[in-house]
């Protein structure tokens, strides 16, 4: 039930059609305790400016749809309380580092064309015939890469990292959380393919270890983990590949 | 249907300031370039020595002027600060480590650096008093 | 596939030179800045010039000061090369030579007095 406080939001609004740049428009609502800032947008949606757009989609933290920059951190809406902020203002914005397509949408295409560098699928490290049945994996093989599988693709770690911020060609946290969770699984047998999108600039070699993306990620992936080891990786590899044979 | 125009937020000066956390890393990043520096100091030292008594003795002498002890003060406090972030990192940098089917976490390993940064620099001091 | 990236090769000598600044940077600055002026500890030994001379004619003591003066300036170059675009800097011929350049010259150097130091 209203208990008669309210918050005042401050939300970045952009419309291509109408705005050369982005303007900051303040809404204030009626919120309780139990209030996400996604379900304080979404109020103002549906009462106060229509026109405001998000997206969203669970409201429980595993979609990974409703990132956004709450006072200048990435968090995810729905897992954001407004009792946090109140009365506010309380500045919403879109990811950082992102192109704003909408208002609070931003236009992750280049993100989507990463996923697909990273060859992010089980290639058989030995061929294996239905007939064999399911793979055997114990829990220990299992734990070497269980923290880099449960990634949303919520993108808070690219809003996070200062490194993208400079060049959106960095492969970055997710991506990279990605390729060690298929090199990391005992089934597989493709790491060396896989490293190929890692040794160049834009691969592991823009980061420099701030760790913000580890500290921002809703589901304890650790990217900042998973980049670092894979720069050890791929700077053994640049020295192994003269004794190997070259390139 | 309307046509496209993302908007690309531009290049903020000062980025970093409005977060704590950025604050910490443009500092452990910075303590960088007074590495640099006291390389230079050293170098200096060292180029002195070889060209003799006479430079050495006055390198010695710009060392006891309080300008540079008082640098050399701020320097030790930096070094130290780049102990502590450097070791505060490389757990991120490993993969897990475990002994005896027991977990070490980050915060330990960063003790163990630290503790072995320390047991470097007494060794090293007793090390020069006793061949010196 | 893009191509390769050579920064194996400096994050290599950034990251020997940050643990070895890590482990011994702050003693070594209370050597040099406090004890030797001071006259503290082997401080005092070192503030005499044949003394400080036979260290670095030892072997382990010019390996050592080789490796601490080369190591920091690579590592400093690294670390200072990748925060110029923090503060909105190009990393550009200039901004290399500003500090491999630097790294690279001290090396040089190094090697120089070391050799001219004698054995």
């Amino acid at each position: 039930m209203p208990d008669g406080r309210s918050i005042t939001l401050d939300i970045l609004r952009y419309d291509g059609a109408r705005d050369a740049k982005p303007r900051v428009q303040a809404y204030t609502i009626p919120f309780t305790d139990d209030m996400s800032v996604l379900q304080g947008v979404q109020y103002v949606k549906d009462n106060l400016d229509g026109s405001l757009a998000f997206r969203w989609s669970c409201r429980m933290a595993i979609c990974g749809s409703c990132g956004m920059m709450v006072a200048g951190i990435p968090r995810l809406a729905c897992r954001t309380f407004l009792r946090d902020f109140a009365p506010g203002p309380l500045a919403i914005a879109p990811l950082e580092h992102f192109p704003i397509e909408r208002d609070l949408v931003v236009d992750i295409g280049g993100f989507m064309d990463k996923l697909g560098q990273v060859k992010p699928w089980i290639e058989p490290r030995v061929a294996r015939a239905l007939e064999e049945g399911a793979y055997r994996q114990s829990p220990r093989e299992l734990e070497r890469f269980e923290s880099f599988s449960h990634c949303i693709n919520c993108l808070l770690c690219y809003a996070a990292c200062p490194q993208y911020g400079h060049d959106p060609k960095f492969l970055g946290p997710a991506a990279t959380a990605l390729l060690q969770r298929y090199n990391l699984d005992s089934r597989d047998g493709a790491s060396q393919e896989r490293m190929e999108a890692a040794h160049s600039e834009e691969g592991v070699w823009s980061c420099t270890a701030v760790g913000y993306c580890s500290e921002v990620c809703p589901k304890a992936v650790d990217p900042a983990n998973a980049v670092n080891r894979t720069k050890t990786e791929s700077a053994i590899d640049w020295f192994a590949r003269f004794v190997r044979g070259g390139e | 249907m309307a046509v496209r125009r993302p908007y690309v937020r531009p290049f903020e000066p000062g980025w970093w300031r409005r977060n704590p956390y950025f604050v910490r890393y443009m500092a452990r990043e910075l303590t960088a370039p007074f590495v640099g520096l006291y390389a230079l100091i050293l170098l200096s030292g060292l180029v002195c020595l070889a060209l003799g008594r006479a430079p050495y003795e006055a390198w010695v002498a710009i060392l006891r002027t309080p300008a540079s002890l008082v640098l050399h003060g701020v320097l030790v406090a930096i070094f130290a600060y780049h102990s502590f972030s450097w070791f505060a990192i490389m757990p991120k940098t490993m993969p897990p480590v475990s002994i005896g089917g027991h977990r070490i976490g980050a915060a330990a390993i960063t003790l163990a650096g630290l503790v072995a940064a320390a047991f470097c620099m007494l060794a090293a001091w007793f090390v020069v008093q006793a061949v010196a | 596939m893009s191509k390769r990236s050579n920064q194996p090769v400096y994050w290599a000598l950034f990251g020997a030179g940050g643990m070895m600044s890590a482990l011994f940077g702050a003693g070594l600055a209370f050597m040099t800045g406090i004890a030797i002026p001071e006259g503290i500890g082997p401080g005092a030994a070192l503030s005499d010039y044949d003394r400080a001379l036979a260290v670095v004619h030892s072997l382990p003591g010019r390996l050592f000061l080789f490796a601490v003066v080369t190591l920091f300036l690579w590592h400093a170059a690294h670390r200072v090369h990748h925060t110029l675009p923090d503060f909105g800097l190009r990393q550009g011929t200039l901004a290399w030579l500003g500090c491999y350049g630097v790294a690279l010259a001290g090396t040089l150097v190094a090697v120089l007095a070391l050799f001219v130091a004698g054995f």
